[in-house]
């Protein structure tokens, strides 16, 4: 296989949890909550993804037993501030903190017990195998890259379509803008706020939880006791959908953006090596520059998109709890 | 359905918030096909009272009923299925929307894909009411106007029959407040029942069949409108003259203090909050200002302490022009602004902090070291407890744990601890109860005794004319004219903040300009 056919496979295949994490953030802040806890969610997701999956031996349970358990951090969310009306930004790190930490009690716990299902995830990895699409996978280059993915792939992007499609031309879509624009507009023509931000709530966090499996997976599922498999995805999703300006068809292109620069960190020698003449400059740039690249980027954004003047299509409402009888 | 039955029919009525009473024991009703005015004054309980039947909030007590039939409102949800409609003061409509999709996200019959006919059915029912109106028109491209027609259409379209309009004319320029009351009028024909919330009697006599005032959160009566006039209206509105012993402290006046000419500003929305106004302070004075609420005296006050651009005029202090002097320079030429909002905590105080450290909020720069002076500040903070009688377990409880009387002292007496020469006041003894009230008037009087000259911005005009030596009145950020508090009367207050008399130039004579004013007319001329 060609090397630099391989580098563009690499960079969809290995970086497509981002499009989870990031069309799972955009639904939950077009409901006007910020919720700062997708590493977390996504940590939940993954460890139960992979260890119900494995245990049933189906890829397809593991899948909506990565979306369950990530919804239930979604459930948390929207009880602590829908509800309870506590602050969001706090509920979000708290449900990091604690994704990330029942991540690890519950990895090591299996793996201590020597029962880290190590065998089955082969199974799982099966489901993973790449599936060609026809005509399309025998483009030169592209066909390669994008038409020959395994499943989260594709379904990382019809997600992505079907939300493009549900946020804008559905009503509960145009309900739950309106929420994130300006609940108390949404209230006073009738709509069911709490209703609709929990179920969007559970919606968002659910979806991060199926990127979540597939980084597990992607990792062949193999858990380390140090490091977690999320390794700051949910961070940069949630800079992802500034960048993509809170639209998932956009978020596909960021996420190829980013996932260009992450892939560079450890496929860049290999770049240099084959085609010294283009990407011989790779090998000057000093590795530990190439690893902070992607966070170094996500900072760029943030503060591009601060500054700049152009009007965003950022919710309104965002990161403010309604509270009908506020005076 | 015959027009004996009520539309809408409310019956004692009691909501609180905390130990706040807004509406206390409330009847009113309203036929099929009239035009209810619901008059008061501001904070005399017409929106929090409308608001119950939009589900807003609950009443404590107390029976709704519709057709007849007692219903409970649980959310604006309820409210619609009984066919009840309300237009805010503030409009509860999504900017980024088209207008359609507005009335889309909250109608019944929508189906679940938004589909482009929906253009053309709002278009039709529009068209129905007689409305000239692009529904694929986004909300932030909208005039105030057609933001209130989209409002009024909205709730035509979920089938109202009750329509609530809360102030709807506030915003409207004369020709289109002529439209909204065509609007208005046709749909009585139509056999709708409106209830509109206004405080302009004008309008009151003009449109409503009958009307029900309130005052103070209690209902006072309901009458024809045929059978009454802007007079009786007015007495009813603000209540008889009440006899209140305030003291009236006799000071001998000092040349102006502070000067205002021809000032305009303009409020956040960008139209005029106060337009072209003149008036002066003397040292040892206390200036009223009286007028209904959001005519300006927000903007009024931050414009003179700096907090605010002006779009044109002068305000001049001891002689001196300090518009655009920075807030801090304004302090420090003795010019203190205390402003008590809606909800009491939101300006001036720090909730969360100690009254000692609400203290040195505005001096804490003055020490030379680099630390603050905690002992200093803290011996202040005990002074002023003591002086003002603050009821508070210790200088270090947070202030947002104070009575709302205690935290208006506070507010009140940090400003007149920097030793101001002018105080700007709005609102003091907004909430307080009687006692503490008298209180901040006698901080107040003996501020005056001492030579500051006082803007007070009141609510309550028996206060206003016990207290304040002179009042100006505003209508619309514009001045209505200044009368000598001992020779003014409440109807005469109550007529010029509704605009409806004008003495603000009388022979040629315009108020607000000192007969011994510091401003040279040169100075003013080469000013302009």
């Amino acid at each position: 296989m060609n090397v630099f056919v391989n580098f563009l496979f690499v960079i969809v295949k290995n970086n497509i949890a981002l499009l989870y994490g990031t069309v799972g953030e955009i639904v939950t802040e077009k409901s006007g909550s910020l919720n700062l806890g997708v590493e977390g969610t996504m940590a939940i997701g993954a460890i139960g993804g992979v260890l119900i999956g494995c245990k049933s031996g189906s890829l397809l349970v593991g899948i909506l037993a990565s979306f369950f358990f990530a919804a239930l951090c979604g459930l948390f969310f929207a009880f602590m501030t829908v509800t309870l009306q506590a602050n969001q930004n706090v509920t979000g790190l708290t449900i990091t903190t604690f994704g990330l930490g029942m991540y690890y009690f519950i990895g090591n716990a299996f793996k201590n017990a020597g029962k880290w299902p190590t065998n089955n995830v082969v199974d799982s990895l099966n489901g993973m195998k790449p599936i060609e699409i026809p005509l399309l996978s025998k483009i030169p280059v592209i066909g390669k890259a994008f038409f020959s993915q395994n499943i989260f792939v594709y379904l990382g992007i019809i997600i992505a379509v079907v939300i493009w499609w549900y946020l804008k031309y559905t009503k509960p879509g145009l309900r739950i803008r309106a929420i994130g624009e300006n609940p108390a507009s949404a209230d006073a023509v009738g709509v069911n706020i709490t209703l609709y931000k929990y179920v969007h709530l559970m919606l968002g966090s659910g979806i991060m939880g199926i990127g979540g499996l597939l980084m597990a997976l992607t990792l062949s599922g193999s858990f380390e006791g140090s490091k977690c498999w999320i390794d700051g995805f949910g961070w940069i999703s949630i800079a992802l959908v500034i960048f993509a300006n809170w639209n998932t068809l956009l978020a596909i292109i960021g996420t190829l953006v980013f996932g260009l620069f992450n892939t560079l960190k450890v496929y860049g020698s290999t770049l240099a090596d084959f085609y010294p003449k283009v990407f011989g400059w790779l090998n000057k740039i000093p590795p530990q520059f190439m690893q902070a690249l992607p966070f170094i980027i996500t900072a760029v954004v943030l503060v591009v998109s601060s500054i700049s003047k152009r009007k965003t299509d950022e919710p309104a409402a965002i990161g403010r709890n309604y509270y009908r009888e506020e005076r | 359905m015959s027009n004996n039955i009520y539309a809408i029919e409310l019956e004692n009525i009691t909501k609180t918030f905390g130990s706040v009473v807004a509406n206390k024991n409330i009847n009113l009703n309203v036929k099929q096909g009239e035009i209810l005015a619901l008059l008061g004054e501001n904070g005399s309980g017409k929106t929090t009272l409308m608001n119950m039947l939009s589900g807003i909030y609950k009443p404590d007590s107390g029976t709704i009923k519709v057709n007849g039939v007692p219903v409970t409102i649980h959310s604006p949800e309820d409210s619609k299925k009984y066919g009840i409609g309300m237009v805010h003061q503030h409009f509860k409509l999504v900017d980024v929307f088209t207008a359609a999709d507005n009335i889309w996200m909250g109608a019944q019959n929508a189906g679940l894909i938004l589909k482009n006919d929906r253009y053309e059915k709002i278009a039709e029912i529009s068209n129905k009411f007689g409305f000239e109106f692009n529904p694929r028109k986004v909300v932030s491209n909208m005039s105030v106007s057609e933001k209130q027609t989209l409002e009024i259409l909205r709730v035509l379209y979920y089938g109202a029959n009750v329509i609530i309009l809360d102030e709807p004319t506030a915003v409207l320029t004369v020709q289109e407040i002529r439209k909204l009351f065509d609007v208005l009028r046709r749909m009585k024909e139509e056999g709708h029942s409106i209830i509109i919330i206004t405080h302009k009697l004008n309008e009151v006599m003009e449109i409503s069949d009958r009307v029900t005032i309130l005052r103070k959160g209690e209902y006072i009566d309901t009458v024809n409108t045929s059978e009454t006039n802007e007079q009786e209206l007015t007495d009813l509105m603000v209540g008889h003259k009440v006899n209140l012993n305030i003291e009236r402290v006799e000071t001998s006046f000092d040349r102006p203090l502070l000067e205002i000419r021809n000032l305009t500003i303009k409020n956040d929305e960008g139209s005029k909050a106060i337009d072209d106004v003149n008036f002066y302070i003397r040292g040892g004075e206390i200036l009223g200002v009286a007028g209904i609420a959001g005519c300006g005296q927000k903007e009024l006050c931050e414009a003179i302490a700096g907090l605010r651009k002006i779009e044109d005029g002068q305000i001049i202090h001891k002689g001196e022009n300090i518009v655009g002097l920075t807030p801090k320079a304004i302090i420090e030429k003795g010019i203190s602004m205390s402003f008590i909002p809606e909800d009491r905590l939101g300006m001036g105080l720090a909730p969360s902090l100690s009254i000692t450290d609400n203290m040195m909020l505005k001096n804490y720069n003055q020490g030379k070291s680099i630390f603050v002076d905690r002992d200093k500040a803290r011996n202040k903070a005990q002074e002023l407890i003591d002086r003002l009688g603050i009821v508070t377990p210790s200088t270090e409880t947070p202030v947002r744990r104070l009575s709302g009387g205690n935290v208006q002292k506070v507010l009140v007496g940090r400003e007149i601890d920097a030793g101001p020469n002018v105080i700007i006041t709005a609102y003091p003894v907004r909430g307080l109860d009687i006692n503490s009230s008298y209180a901040i008037y006698d901080i107040l009087n003996e501020q005056k005794k001492d030579g500051v000259g006082i803007l007070f911005v009141g609510e309550d005009l028996d206060v206003m004319l016990a207290l304040c030596d002179k009042i100006m009145v505003l209508c619309h950020g514009k001045l209505m004219g200044v009368v000598h508090a001992h020779k003014a009367t409440k109807e005469e207050l109550g007529l010029m903040m509704t605009g409806a008399k004008d003495i603000s130039e009388v022979n040629g004579k315009v108020a607000g300009i000192a007969k011994d004013s510091l401003i040279a007319d040169s100075k003013e001329a080469s000013d302009e």
